[in-house]
């Protein structure tokens, strides 16, 4: 395996290795990846001195730890008081219709991960997505598939660019 | 300290928990994920009982005891808490009772049927795992899963594979692996540890799945037939077959925990190859017989043999497989039927430098210390022993230590498991063993930590071994072992400060030319930092197979009659010859290894082997097979027709360990009791009565009192072996194993030798110097070959290989070669390769490994089709006679069109 990417992200950490480390870890390689791949926690048992199984117990305990590459583009759909009265399960129904995945999944073209989460905080924006940085409110479910439309259209000419480039 | 449980008064040690305590008097608390063989866990929350005075409900197998304490284990409440968490775990729990194997032997079943819980009254959702069947022994079945953690609890604080964990969290949470993988793609080692640790039906044996009803099967105690721990194994018989292998909790050498061999490496017991009927060669090819013809034309062969060449022209091979008493009858029928001293067995093979090394320096040639006691060490010296592997119970002892903080220093040239726990790898080239040991005490010495007081009070010869040690500064030993010359220093400070270190060593240091030096070295290590006769000390030899001590303790050797009395010691032989009413030879008879010579010079014409494999076993095959070809006669008493059995006149069927009663000595010195559990196939006889019905053929039916039962022939061992004095098959029955010396009916065993003064009086140093290896790589065979065990198969796997799933886990041999040789060779992994020595040549895949350095490989001998022992060197240690396994040169090449 590549050691050289994860030492990397080991380096953010400047500790050492020492017990009671594996947490952070594990936050960096995420955050290095994207999401923890095999090979880091091969890795990481290595350097901890923790074995692989408790480092995959660790790991699915905690909600924040993915092993799962995640999208390009990260949805997170507000299921928050706010937006749930304002009809968040009928976005979320038209999100899951247009991407073809369930919750916490991703697109096999590897765009888009769809997440739900709890409250955004912007509840006068109520039903509201976040899709990365970008906060879209006052939503209805043709405006999100729309979004979302959009979004694959810049991608596909993007992917189509590199293509003739190379 | 006193306490009341139950408004009983109940006696207790400190320390001992509330549960211990309870036990203790017979007063039965329920539990689910307490297991004796670990930490309490907490989690059933089932020992919860009620103590005055605390805030609220005790977990009993967590909190201790203290004096005056109250204790009410079954008050009305307690009652109805059990009942609502026993209604919780079956609200979660497939409940398939009627068809699953566990019924009968489930603990969960017990409580639910103890507190009357029918069925769970919270209806609602349960987790839905599929089964995992994807192990040849282990099935996992989440949805029976209680999440006790036990299974947890095994696997990471007993064997330390660290297989198992929790995954995930909160209600859908269940045991996993890494990634959810196979467990046979992990560092599993398969000793189903795990499932003899489930309450439940969720981890099964899968072999017995299916086909027995818990109470349908009979159970009985007896000893493993493997390695030389020892393991108490429970047979579980149904239908006159052996379906199940369990071991006892607390009991035994293993303390309930087993290998993968021992759990589940039962099914050669009733496999079709087994011999079933003698067979005698008629025309080139082996014919069956009755036991009559068999025996009558062994009879009128050695008859005639002994009568124109004479007694000595006769060897018998004895078994370190067979019983005590078996061993004991085959050489009292070479010594007094045939009248020779041409009797020995495979243990000249494996430990016959630690017999003569140990017998010079401390007067005893056995493990001195036991498993259990290894546990007090603070530190460990592992050397030339791949422990986990080869004696993997006795690790466990080990692991335990470390994991309480002892330290570990291995030294062997590969990277073995072991070696990967150890706080310092010492990396040595094969066979420089010497020169690491006297480094080590050359450190000592200089550091001034050696044991001063030990040296004066209990030993002799220390200004020699001084002198000796003196050129063998760090830098030097660098030089010859290639290990750092800081390790060095390192370990001879660990093993100098320590209060309490313990030698583990095996074959690594025997099998060499100058086997009986690199145990002198070991014993003089010990007796520097006096780490002798104390608990958690020791020179611990670990004996290769289930009754190698016992089958050298019964005088299957050359020189000795059983308990190590010279043959040519006139008074010890005169008392002999009185107790078996015959004349004695009085010279010392031929090892295993001058035997084949001797075939090739011609002077021994019939060879008698019982239970041994010696095509596969023995070093430079070509000359073993030639030597067997040229016998005028070979008879063979094996279970399985062997690879030595093929060559044989005579062959005649055995009883395994499994269809017979008897005594094992493990590498503890543990004498302890084999119980029949079924049936002999065929005709198949046990091993020593072919003897005593020989003995009778051969006219000696009035001075040899036929035995009727192994128990009389041990009454018989016990009157004429000092050692084995105390020892008989009703005590054994009644007490469990009894290590020896036991001198008399009342004394408990000796566990620890030497305590107060050595077998020999005073500890006896020896100046020891390095002696490179018969054979080093040269220009024409560059690489050093050094052969040993694995974990999975056995010996030369007569057995192991007869066991379906372990096939499946190892299906074949392989060369192990570091990937810079590889590399350079243009050896790919997995790919055949041809291995060659100045004796022969073997194909077997290559495994490219770090686990060996550059310039070694190693090859395990266990299987015919790339037989190690086609490529070892027998030269020999001059007084042990032991070959040369652990060092040859070779040459690696991959096979051409491969």
């Amino acid at each position: 395996m590549n050691t050289q990417e994860v030492d990397f992200t080991y380096r953010l950490w400047r500790h050492d290795g020492a017990p009671g480390e594996l947490i952070p870890l594990l936050q960096s390689a995420q955050e290095h990846f994207g999401y923890i791949p095999r090979r880091a926690i091969t890795y990481i048992s290595g350097v901890t001195n923790t074995p692989e199984s408790t480092i995959y117990g660790v790991i699915t305990f905690y909600s924040q730890f993915r092993l799962q590459p995640m999208g390009k583009h990260r949805i997170r759909l507000c299921c928050g008081t706010a937006c749930h009265v304002a009809g968040a399960q009928t976005l979320l129904d038209a999100l899951r219709d247009e991407l073809g995945v369930e919750e916490n999944g991703t697109t096999e073209d590897g765009v888009f991960t769809l997440f739900t989460v709890a409250c955004l905080g912007c509840c006068s924006l109520a039903p509201a997505m976040m899709i990365n940085d970008e906060t879209y409110g006052s939503l209805t479910p043709a405006a999100a598939r729309k979004i979302i439309r959009t979004i694959r259209r810049e991608e596909n000419k993007k992917a189509e660019k590199e293509k003739s480039v190379a | 300290m006193e306490l009341t449980i139950d408004g009983r008064m109940v006696k207790a040690e400190p320390g001992t928990t509330i549960l211990q305590a309870a036990r203790s008097a017979g007063i039965d608390i329920p539990t689910l994920c307490q297991d004796d063989r670990l930490e309490p866990f907490a989690a059933c929350r089932l020992c919860l009982v009620e103590v005055e005075g605390a805030r609220g409900p005790v977990a009993s197998c967590a909190a201790e005891a203290a004096e005056g304490m109250v204790v009410r284990t079954e008050t009305d409440e307690i009652v109805e808490q059990r009942r609502v968490l026993l209604d919780l775990m079956l609200s979660d729990h497939k409940a398939d009772c009627l068809t699953c194997d566990r019924a009968g032997d489930c603990r969960l079943q017990d409580l639910a049927y103890r507190y009357g819980v029918e069925t769970s009254s919270y209806a609602g959702e349960k987790r839905e795992y599929p089964l995992r069947d994807d192990t040849p022994f282990i099935v996992f079945d989440p949805s029976k899963c209680i999440l006790c953690g036990r299974c947890v609890g095994i696997c990471d604080e007993v064997q330390q594979c660290h297989v198992l964990n929790f995954a995930e969290r909160g209600f859908p949470a269940f045991i996993s692996t890494s990634y959810g993988r196979s467990m046979v793609e992990t560092t599993c080692e398969m000793c189903g540890n795990c499932v003899s640790a489930c309450p439940t039906g969720a981890l099964q044996d899968k072999r017995s799945r299916h086909t027995v009803r818990a109470w349908d099967v009979e159970k009985v105690d007896t000893v493993c037939p493997y390695c030389g721990c020892g393991c108490n194994l429970t047979l579980h018989v149904a239908d006159g077959k052996v379906v199940r292998v369990t071991s006892k909790v607390g009991e035994g050498p293993g303390g309930g925990n087993l290998c993968v061999k021992g759990r589940y490496g039962f099914e050669f017991i009733a496999h079709p190859d087994r011999l079933t009927r003698p067979l005698v060669r008629v025309d080139g090819t082996l014919t069956p017989a009755s036991w009559d013809e068999a025996l009558e034309l062994i009879t009128s062969k050695l008859f005639e043999i002994r009568h124109e060449h004479g007694p000595d022209a006769i060897v018998g091979f004895a078994s370190a497989r067979c019983t005590n008493e078996e061993d004991y009858v085959f050489q009292k029928f070479m010594r007094a039927v045939i009248g020779t001293n041409n009797v020995d067995h495979c243990a000249r093979l494996c430990h016959a430098s630690t017999v003569t090394g140990l017998a010079q320096s401390f007067g005893s040639a056995a493990m001195t210390n036991s498993f259990a006691d290894l546990e007090m060490a603070d530190a460990f010296l592992i050397i030339g022993s791949n422990t986990s592997e080869s004696h993997p119970i006795g690790a466990l002892h080990v692991k335990k230590a470390l994991r309480n903080g002892a330290k570990l220093i291995v030294a062997d040239p590969r990277e073995i498991d072991m070696a990967r726990r150890a706080d310092i790898h010492l990396r040595l080239r094969p066979g420089t063993n010497v020169a690491l040991l006297n480094g080590l005490a050359h450190v000592i010495i200089e550091e001034g930590m050696a044991d001063d007081e030990f040296i004066a009070a209990r030993t002799e010869g220390f200004e020699e071994m001084r002198e000796a040690v003196r050129p063998y500064a760090p830098a030097l030993v660098e030089e010859i072992t290639g290990v750092p010359a800081d390790k060095i220093v390192a370990a001879a400070r660990i093993l100098g400060t320590v209060e309490r270190a313990a030698i583990l060593y095996s074959m690594g240091i025997t099998q060499h030319s100058h086997g009986t030096e690199h145990v002198l070295a070991i014993s003089n290590l010990a007796m520097l930092t006096g780490n002798v006769g104390r608990p958690g000390t020791g020179v611990n030899p670990l004996r290769g197979q289930n009754n190698v001590q016992g089958a050298c303790d019964m005088g299957a050797l050359p020189n000795v009659f059983p308990g190590y009395q010279p043959v040519t010691d006139p008074a010890l032989r005169a008392r002999w010859e009185e107790a078996w009413g015959v004349e004695l030879p009085a010279e010392v008879g031929l090892t295993v290894t001058e035997t084949f010579d001797a075939i090739h010079e011609g002077s021994v014409k019939a060879l008698i082997v019982m239970g041994e494999n010696v095509m596969l076993s023995d070093p430079d095959q070509t000359h073993v097979e030639e030597a067997l070809r040229k016998l005028d006669f070979l008879v063979v008493q094996d279970i399985f027709l062997t690879e030595t059995a093929d060559f044989a006149d005579v062959v005649l069927p055995a009883a395994c360990f499994a269809e017979k009663d008897g005594t094992f000595t493990n590498t503890e010195r543990r004498v302890q009791l084999l119980r029949k559990a079924v049936e002999a196939p065929g005709e198949a006889r046990e091993d020593w009565w072919t003897w005593c019905e020989l003995a009778h053929r051969l006219g000696h039916a009035e001075k040899w009192h036929c035995t009727p039962t192994q128990a009389e022939i041990m009454d018989e061992i016990a009157r004429l072996t000092p050692s084995y004095g105390g020892i008989s098959h009703r005590r054994l029955d009644k007490e469990g194993g009894l290590a020896w010396p036991v001198p008399d009916e009342e004394h408990p065993g000796t566990p620890i030798l030497h305590t107060e003064r050595f077998a020999r009086g005073k500890g006896r140093f020896f100046g020891v110097e390095y002696k490179a290896a018969a054979e080093e790589p040269d220009e024409d065979y560059p690489l050093t070959l050094t052969t040993g065990r694995m974990l999975e198969h056995y010996h030369t796997g007569t057995m192991t290989r007869r066991v379906e799933g372990i096939n499946e886990l190892v299906p074949t041999g392989f060369v192990e070669i570091s990937p810079a040789d590889a590399e350079r060779l243009g050896v790919v992994d997995g790919r055949p390769v041809t291995v060659e020595t100045r004796r022969g040549r073997i194909e077997t895949p290559a495994w490219v490994t770090d686990r060996v350095g550059e310039g070694v490989v190693f090859i395990p001998f266990h299987f015919w089709e790339g037989p190690a022992n086609r490529l070892t060197n027998p030269a020999r240690d001059p007084q042990a006679k032991i070959p040369e396994f652990k060092v040859c040169a070779c040459k690696v090449s991959p096979v051409v069109g491969s």
